[in-house]
């Protein structure tokens, strides 16, 4: 996050020279010190989302599609401090819950047990003895699968759709776009007319329809991939706008003219000298744009045309949600959603920050 | 005047055919099509199953059914649904007018609420409630509408206070007209909320940013220096001028409005075009989602240039003329 800050601003050229002589870690330092608490916290939650994307296997504590048949529907289960004499059976403890009502899924717990939970044992962050004693922090599901565990693996779906989505999305914006407002003429013309066509539609309409392209049977990982690629090729047109409006401009700028009268080709001074003018910009419309990915992603699997069982992703762990009967007694099935809003919501903060710290001018 | 409506009329057209001939393509791609699950079934005579791809068009090449489609829908046929075996355009027709309902209602809960608040904090920049309604905009953006929807249903099913998901009650049908329309806002009060505050939050800011630069300018300084007082000039001087962006928003705001009252509607169990769409999608009825996307590009396309026309009569500054091309 602060290395596109000490490459690209030209304002930030004091920090890059403090940089440069104090190192890296000094100017992330003044960045944070600098940032606002809203700032720090989203920057925290990120961090912590990738780590559980990165490291699922080691953060979940258990297998995301083991089936606990004899829990369906647990709720979150109670976490106790061991009095110190317990401490070499854990630190904390649990009590077990026992399914008594099968039907209404009502559960008792047996205060006389514990679940003693162990950290960093089995090459888990934190686990039980065994699986068949779980801790759901969060609850299960209807099948018994631990929803912490879904979450954690969730992450890692949820969390790279944004980056992926916009890497593809920007990458097309930004050579279209700086393509389209360099060169001119009837290619500006045709592009323009085309990406027009594209921000006309009724996107998530269109999202829908394209949605049902994607087969049946495709592995999680192509599903991902179709995902992806349907929402990079709906928002780059927006994009590329406004990039050709800034490339546009910047093309009778006397360093882009002095750049040409000295014999840069056409491609060379595109991509040494229009292309950086307009990076600042990207970077924040880069990151405000990921919520947007998150969201589109989450909504499809939703509604049972993204990510599908049992691969889960935030989006499609809330599905069960639309189950009215869900909802009113295991409500605790909208946890996913409490990630995806931190999730959108830290990228809103840290986007509007880099836009007051890359792009003074723009301030509002 | 009529040029300029002649005018955006016409650059409307090459718009929705080229939306249309992408979403044909699109729904061409997708493997089987409607009549997959009944050559399944071995108890249909393939005879029947020949009859009905000619009925429907199915055999025929790619191109040729767009063409007739697009004949059609220049006589307003736009076809009849697989699935339902009725009229898109009369499946459609009441639909969408929920989806229209829906999404007016929460854009003037959006504004209503936007508009003061964003006045009220701007006048009072960096003060506490500037900062804590700033602070709740920037957390209001951030609530997914589909998990805010949840949260209200979860909510009315713990109270009962509001009916959980829905258009209308399960004795719509014997109820009076007053009742019925009881019923139907009763039904509207949590998706108006739902689709409202995502908007509203974001209005806000525009409408604080707005009013804190115009009131630096000179005019302003102005009006002040004349004595008028300062409620003439912030509701006579900078409201006004402040309104400007909304109206040109408001045609964007209804993209916004559509993509999320899809969403709403699906979550929701409301009836309106979203969750058509939706069904077509899963059951690849080809016509009836090519006719919900027709209709919500119109709608769209319409809402844009109702702005247009609006931004005109609010603001004298802009005329008809520099406006064609855009």
């Amino acid at each position: 996050m602060s290395a596109p800050v000490v490459t690209v601003g030209t304002a930030q050229f004091a920090a890059h020279a403090a940089a440069a002589s104090n190192g890296y870690r000094a100017a992330l330092a003044r960045e944070w010190r600098r940032a606002s608490w809203p700032v720090r916290f989203s920057t925290i939650c990120l961090v912590l989302f990738y780590l559980m994307a990165a490291a699922s296997p080691v953060i979940a504590p258990y297998d995301p599609t083991l089936q606990h048949r004899e829990l369906p529907d647990c709720p979150p289960m109670s976490l106790h401090l061991s009095a110190p004499s317990d401490w070499h059976d854990g630190f904390f403890y649990s009590h077990p819950l026992t399914l008594t009502d099968p039907i209404a899924r009502t559960y008792t717990e047996s205060r006389a047990r514990r679940t003693y939970i162990h950290l960093f044992s089995r090459g888990h962050l934190f686990t039980t003895a065994s699986s068949d004693a779980p801790y759901f922090m969060m609850g299960s599901d209807g099948l018994g699968r631990d929803l912490f565990s879904r979450i954690v693996y969730g992450a890692r779906v949820s969390m790279t759709v944004g980056l992926v989505g916009v890497l593809i999305s920007f990458s097309l914006g930004i050579t279209i776009g700086a393509f389209s407002g360099y060169v001119g003429g009837l290619p500006d013309n045709l592009i323009m007319r085309w990406s027009e066509i594209e921000m006309s539609l009724p996107s998530f309409y269109f999202l829908l329809a394209l949605a049902a392209v994607i087969p049946a049977g495709l592995s999680a990982v192509e599903t991902f991939v179709m995902i992806v690629a349907i929402m990079s090729f709906i928002s780059w047109a927006g994009f590329a706008r406004v990039i050709r409006g800034m490339a546009a401009s910047v093309r009778s700028r006397p360093y882009v003219e002095a750049a040409a009268a000295l014999g840069g080709s056409r491609m060379r001074v595109l991509v040494r000298h229009v292309i950086p003018s307009v990076l600042g910009y990207a970077v924040v419309a880069a990151t405000l744009s990921v919520p947007g990915f998150i969201l589109g992603e989450s909504a499809l699997s939703l509604l049972g045309l993204g990510i599908q069982e049992p691969a889960s992703s935030w989006g499609n762990l809330l599905a069960q949600a639309q189950d009215v009967q869900v909802l009113a007694h295991y409500p605790w099935i909208l946890i996913p959603g409490v990630f995806i809003f931190l999730a959108v919501m830290s990228f809103n903060f840290l986007g509007d920050h880099l836009r007051d710290r890359l792009d003074p001018g723009n301030a509002g | 005047m009529t040029r300029f409506l002649l005018k955006r009329i016409l650059n409307m057209i090459p718009l929705i055919v080229g939306i249309t001939f992408i979403s044909f393509l699109v729904m061409s791609l997708v493997p089987g099509d409607f009549l997959s699950n009944l050559r399944m079934n071995p108890s249909i005579p393939p005879a029947v199953i020949r009859q009905m791809e000619a009925q429907f068009g199915l055999d025929q090449p790619l191109m040729l059914r767009y063409a007739k489609w697009l004949w059609a829908v220049l006589h307003l046929n736009l076809g009849i649904s697989l699935a339902y075996r009725v009229s898109v355009l009369s499946l459609i027709g009441s639909r969408a007018l929920n989806t229209v309902i829906l999404s007016l209602s929460s854009m003037i809960f959006a504004w209503a609420l936007a508009i003061p608040i964003g006045v009220i904090v701007a006048t009072r920049q960096n003060s506490i409630w500037d900062r804590v309604l700033s602070f709740l905009a920037f957390f209001g953006m951030s609530v997914p509408n589909f998990f805010f929807a949840f949260l209200l249903m979860y909510f009315a099913l713990r109270t009962g206070w509001f009916p959980v998901g829905g258009t209308f009650s399960v004795d719509y049908a014997s109820l009076d007209t007053m009742s019925r329309i009881a019923d139907r806002i009763n039904h509207l009060i949590l998706p108006v909320i739902v689709l409202g505050t995502a908007g509203m939050a974001s209005l806000m800011r525009l409408m604080r940013s707005q009013i804190l630069e115009i009131k630096n300018s000179e005019f302003v300084r102005t009006a002040r220096a004349k004595g008028l007082s300062e409620r003439v000039v912030i509701y006579k001087h900078v409201l006004r001028n402040a309104l400007n962006p909304f109206v040109t928003m408001a045609g964007y705001a209804l993209a916004d409005l559509l993509g999320g009252a899809a969403l709403v509607e699906a979550v929701m169990n409301l009836q309106g075009l979203g969750l058509l769409l939706l069904d077509a999608v899963r059951s690849l009825d080809v016509y009836l989602v090519m006719g919900s996307v027709l209709m919500g590009t119109v709608l769209l396309l319409l809402g844009n240039l109702l702005a247009d026309i609006a931004l005109v009569a609010v603001d004298p500054r802009v005329d008809f003329s520099s406006m064609g091309s855009r």
